[in-house]
């Protein structure tokens, strides 16, 4: 690993860092500034990481699993101590052959039509979380991130999976630590990882003595090659459900409500039209799609004219592919009604994200009815919204102030 | 769609090599295309697609992420 970088970013051309509070909130006027100089940047931060800004090279990067591999997908300090084809979390971060069995397992429990069957939980799940609000009639504020956006995911997945429900603080204490606290030093990392791993070890003894209906159970029961999966793999794939399956549609449904709180006009389009509901989905996906991924480099190569050297990391930020103007036109507006919308919002290639069917019905759901409660309402202060550091992108504060008729 | 004559038979056709499950053409066009419990697209019937649903495919197609859908005047061979 080459020297590491550390500190502030004094210039976002050459020293830029993903995980730097600025980055985030900023991301789109800074990825189009960043753009127009130059479609690819490096910093020296984490041992070497890129950053590539158009669609073209986003694209190649997922196709090429030779040259990028995913045993590491989050950007840190260190680097990943499960070594490939499986990686930590598969199938993730799994590289083929052996992520096509891994991913083979989980796409059946995830398919559209098994998807589908959890629409009426999910909508009464939402309607609890808003009869759950409370709102001070002089001053009615509520904190949509806190509040309402980040329970939705959550209290789908920990039923889904099989995790206490009554964890959920817990839960998204350790879905911080790894999705955000990736500055620490390689020890304090690694001590985030046992904790988590404990934690994982205790459900997973848990339900080898009471198997029920949920997903680690069925991990538990699962063969690849007609042998069980090894305690590593349960683990991981367990890990990367509850983190994957919530950060990401949480910070979807906050941006969401932040535009619409933002942007009065598409709020009223949508409830004087449900019909433009799918398509304005879609393209609230697309425009403020939360998932940055990341490879690592197996080997130096030329790629796309720059020296990329093994070991190093690159982002491979799929919102940023979706604003570029040489693949979508007005890349940097919201078209509500878009017809033509190949967003790579989900990734793009063998690892596309398992949970999309999941995600697009809970951030739907989610919209529907949050409009339907609240027909009105705008930012409390729109220089108050916090936004999440790291990979993956959403409000973690917003404020809307409800407002009558 | 401007450039898409109607009046001749269409297909409509999935590159199993290409599709990576997103859905996004069983959500615009279940009338042609269904998938299954793996998430991968397929394609119901290989007659003409009729002439009223021929702009939801070409809106299936021009939506893919993997760009693996096509419609063409052949007829795709039989699986």
């Amino acid at each position: 690993m080459t020297q590491s970088k550390n500190g502030p970013v004094l210039n976002w051309d050459e020293d830029f860092d993903h995980a730097d509070p600025e980055y985030n909130k900023n991301i789109h006027p800074l990825w189009e500034k960043m753009r127009q100089k130059c479609p690819m940047h490096h910093t020296l931060r984490y041992g070497g990481t890129w950053l590539p800004l158009s669609y073209e090279m986003v694209r190649a990067i997922a196709y090429d699993t030779e040259h990028f591999t995913s045993e590491g997908i989050i950007v840190s300090q260190d680097r990943p101590i499960v070594p490939r084809p499986a990686g930590a979390a598969p199938p993730i971060t799994s590289d083929p052959p052996f992520h096509t069995q891994a991913r083979r397992l989980l796409l059946p429990p995830f398919s559209s039509k098994k998807i589908a069957l959890l629409e009426d939980d999910i909508r009464q799940l939402c309607n609890d979380q808003l009869d759950k609000l409370i709102i001070n009639p002089d001053k009615p504020v509520i904190d949509v991130s806190r509040n309402y956006a980040r329970f939705i995911p959550l209290k789908v997945i920990v039923k889904m999976v099989g995790l206490p429900p009554e964890d959920s603080e817990l839960l998204f204490s350790f879905i911080k630590s790894i999705i955000e606290d990736v500055n620490l030093s390689p020890d304090q990392l690694m001590e985030n990882r046992n904790t988590l791993d404990s934690y994982l070890d205790i459900q997973i003894a848990e339900h080898r003595e009471h198997p029920r209906d949920d997903l680690i159970s069925y991990l538990i029961g699962a063969e690849v090659d007609e042998r069980p999966l090894d305690a590593q793999h349960i683990r991981g794939t367990i890990a990367l459900m509850f983190i994957a399956g919530v950060d990401t549609t949480w910070s979807m449904i906050g941006s969401t409500i932040w535009h619409l709180a933002s942007n009065p006009e598409d709020l009223n389009k949508l409830l004087q039209d449900p019909e433009l509901m799918d398509s304005a989905i879609e393209e609230f996906l697309r425009a403020y799609a939360p998932v940055t991924m990341a490879r690592l480099v197996t080997e130096d190569f030329n790629f796309f004219g720059h020296e990329l050297k093994q070991d190093e990391w690159i982002l491979v930020p799929y919102p940023a592919a979706n604003r570029d103007p040489e693949m979508f036109d007005d890349a940097k507006s919201v078209h509500l009604d878009r017809k033509v919308n190949r967003h790579a919002s989900f990734g793009l290639g063998i690892h596309r994200c398992i949970g999309s069917n999941l995600a697009r019905l809970e951030l739907k759901i989610a919209i529907t009815e949050f409009i339907k409660r609240f027909p009105k309402f705008k930012l409390l202060d729109p220089n108050g919204v916090e936004w999440s550091h790291g990979q993956i992108r959403g409000p973690r504060k917003l404020e809307i102030l409800i407002q009558g008729d | 769609m401007s450039n898409i004559n109607t009046n001749i038979p269409l297909f409509i056709e999935v590159d199993s090599t290409r599709c990576q499950g997103h859905n996004r053409c069983y959500l615009i066009c279940p009338e042609l295309i269904d998938v299954d419990d793996f998430g991968l697209a397929q394609v119901i019937s290989n007659d003409p697609i009729p002439k009223n649903l021929i702009e939801k495919a070409v809106l299936a197609m021009e939506n893919c992420p993997e760009f693996a859908i096509s419609i063409s005047e052949v007829k795709p061979q039989n699986k």
